[in-house]
């Protein structure tokens, strides 16, 4: 490593631990608009993941690529998307970047390096995988790519193919899994059968990084030397975080399923919860100045989504319905 | 001589050596030259930018779709067209949906070595083309001549959609050119290959030959077929079909895929509701039989329409 870790300071915590709180106020919001019956698809929420999230998209630069899952809104918000995107793209305003064409968690702007997932879980690893070599192709150097799984998404042909094929190129590709605990219902003693996740890594020949998903100073550091070590040439990197997903796979599910064992477990405990007590605990700010920052976060994500909701839906009359870029190639047959 | 084979060659040539964004990815095609050399010498006179993919197709078409993303223009080679059902995912979910999705398109060229071939066998010898024209986003291309092979991969690689190359290995050696032209009709442009005036057969890829051949056997007949190579099939060239049809009268459509659904389904739909009128019988269709494709030569030959199955089903259109 050319270059010395700088350790994650007071300054650098805040400003992950304000995104987060963001993250989980709009969520919030965002869980209230669906059991309201105002939004138009599911709704899928990272509670309890917003340390590691944060942790990825906030230590990206201007010109990395990062490809967030379901449950990043913290990441997402930290590399540059915005509550008022989020707001519209989950309530289908047609100013929202996928103009009500794709919903809730598929959301992007590719051309800002800011990937929009498909469902299927692991198709991300290997494009920004491609976007990397494409970048290499070009000339640039320094440049990093991230991107998220859970573990269930390690279960897939894509992640294997798409973590094996970055390996053999070397290319500097971050790929964060988040041990939630739980594929939808489906509890980790029926998605693998290695003793940890991470053990996977020597396997493709990348590197290792544990990292404590309750702990935001821990994601913040272990991120920051992972993404390090790819920016430096140290090819993919696995960071693997173990925690809790705390609600349901979406605002449909119940989690009836969820062991109780694990919610006092050590993956049990609440990421913002203990971020805000260390705050506190190291005398950074009192719990007074913590809630007032809450209250300022939610009078912005209510009016955002008070504006949201008067803006216009997409019109059928008005999509150009035109899956290719080509008007000459539009399939004439197609329902008018 | 230029073979069907080495016009793509060319056209991979060319299009690395005129376009800074083009790069090729694939199994076995670095210094190695691909498994049907289509990438012979390119990694030595491109170094860098003819790389080798480890055998994992859902990553070499994830990986396209990210370069893309980023600019480039990646052509990527399935090593046979029936590998890439192991790449479908990425080729129908992420490539064929990204541009409808997020206004930013997805320049890639997926080649498939298609069709069959003698002793080929199940699992390297399928036509594939209509299951990729069913899921909108994808432009679909069968080019069946040396001219068409190199013309339309090197349109195919500025096309700003993702582009299914369907390029068949039944003619790669055989079919032979004096040169390479410099023009061609834009892919989304049927062609007539020949003219007549009883009946039309409506085919692409391989079956151009066979049918070619069946309308050289009725002229001894007496009977001028007149044959439209379709070129793409998606998009289709209705109005050349419909202007055929209308000379003709008579319809048959011919492909080497499977018969459920298809190519040749969606010509005999289109012109049905488009062109009843100008229908003088009942139009008709030959597919490959509905089993997969067999290994032995002697059941492979029966399993794939021939020159002489098409023209006794030409006699049949024609009542003779």
């Amino acid at each position: 490593m050319s270059k010395k870790i700088a350790p994650v300071t007071q300054s650098d915590f805040i400003k992950a631990y304000r995104v987060m709180l963001t993250s989980r106020v709009l969520e919030e919001k965002l869980a209230g608009l669906y059991r309201a019956g105002m939004i138009k698809g599911g709704v899928f929420l990272g509670r309890g993941q917003e340390a590691l999230s944060v942790s990825v998209g906030i230590q990206l630069r201007r010109g990395d690529i990062f490809a967030p899952l379901i449950r990043d809104q913290a990441g997402r918000l930290a590399f540059g998307d915005t509550v008022l995107d989020t707001l519209r793209t989950y309530l289908g305003s047609q100013l929202g970047s996928m103009r009500g064409r794709d919903g809730n968690i598929h959301r992007g702007r590719p051309r800002e390096g800011y990937y929009a997932m498909i469902s299927h879980l692991g198709a991300m690893i290997p494009s920004v995988a491609g976007a990397l070599l494409a970048r290499r192709l070009k000339g640039e150097q320094g440049v990093v790519g991230a991107t998220c799984i859970g573990d269930g998404g390690t279960s897939t042909g894509a992640f294997h193919e798409g973590l094996n094929a970055a390996a053999v190129d070397k290319l500097p590709l971050i790929v964060v899994v988040a041990n939630n605990q739980y594929a939808y219902s489906t509890p980790n003693s029926r998605q693998y059968a290695c003793s940890d996740l991470l053990d996977k890594a020597a396997g493709y020949g990348v590197g290792a990084h544990k990292a404590d998903g309750t702990s935001l100073m821990d994601c913040l550091q272990t991120l920051r030397n992972a993404i390090h070590a790819a920016r430096e040439g140290g090819g993919p990197q696995l960071v693997v975080a173990d925690l809790l997903r705390l609600v349901g796979h979406g605002e449909h599910d119940d989690f009836a399923y969820l062991d109780p064992k694990l919610k006092k477990s050590a993956v049990g405990s609440d990421c913002l919860l203990l971020a805000e007590k260390h705050i506190t605990d190291q005398g950074w700010h009192t719990a007074d100045e913590v809630a007032a920052w809450k209250r300022e976060t939610e009078s912005e994500v209510n009016a955002t989504a008070d504006r949201v909701r008067r803006e216009p839906s997409p019109d059928p009359s008005e999509d150009d319905w035109a899956a290719l870029s080509r008007p000459e190639y539009r399939e004439q047959y197609a329902a008018s | 001589m230029i073979t069907y084979l080495e016009a793509i060659r060319l056209a991979q040539q060319k299009a690395l050596a005129t376009d800074s964004r083009v790069f090729l990815y694939g199994q076995d095609i670095g210094s190695f030259g691909g498994a049907f050399k289509a990438t012979k010498n390119l990694s030595a006179e491109f170094p860098g930018r003819v790389l080798d993919a480890p055998l994992s197709e859902d990553a070499i078409v994830g990986m396209a779709i990210g370069a893309a993303i980023e600019g480039a223009r990646p052509i990527v080679e399935m090593q046979f067209a029936d590998f890439s059902t192991c790449g479908l995912n990425q080729i129908v979910n992420h490539a064929a949906t990204l541009f409808y999705r997020t206004s930013v398109p997805c320049p890639i060229v997926v080649r498939l070595p298609s069709g069959g071939t003698s002793g080929g066998g199940p699992f390297h010898s399928q036509s594939l083309e209509a299951i990729y024209a069913h899921w909108p986003g994808l432009v679909v291309v069968t080019p069946a001549t040396v001219e068409d092979a190199y013309t339309m991969l090197l349109e195919a690689v500025n096309i700003d959609d993702p582009v299914i190359f369907c390029e068949h290995k039944f003619l790669y050696y055989h079919l032979k050119a004096d040169s390479l032209p410099e023009t061609a009709l834009p892919i989304g442009k049927a062609r007539i290959a020949r003219a007549g005036r009883d009946a039309t057969i409506v085919t692409h890829g391989a079956m151009l030959h066979e049918s070619l051949a069946a309308a050289q056997e009725l002229l001894e007949d007496g009977y001028e077929i007149e044959v439209v190579d379709l070129r793409s099939v998606k998009p289709l060239d209705t109005d050349t079909i419909l202007a055929s049809v209308a000379r003709t009268g008579r319809l048959l459509c011919v492909s080497e895929e499977w018969p459920w659904g298809g190519v040749t389904a969606e010509v005999l739909a289109r012109i049905s509701t488009e062109g009843f009128g100008l229908l003088d019988a009942a139009p008709m269709r030959i597919n490959a039989k509905d089993t997969p494709v067999p290994y032995h030569p002697d059941l492979w030959a029966a399993h794939r329409p021939t020159a002489s199955t098409i023209a006794a089903a030409a006699r049949r259109l024609l009542h003779i």
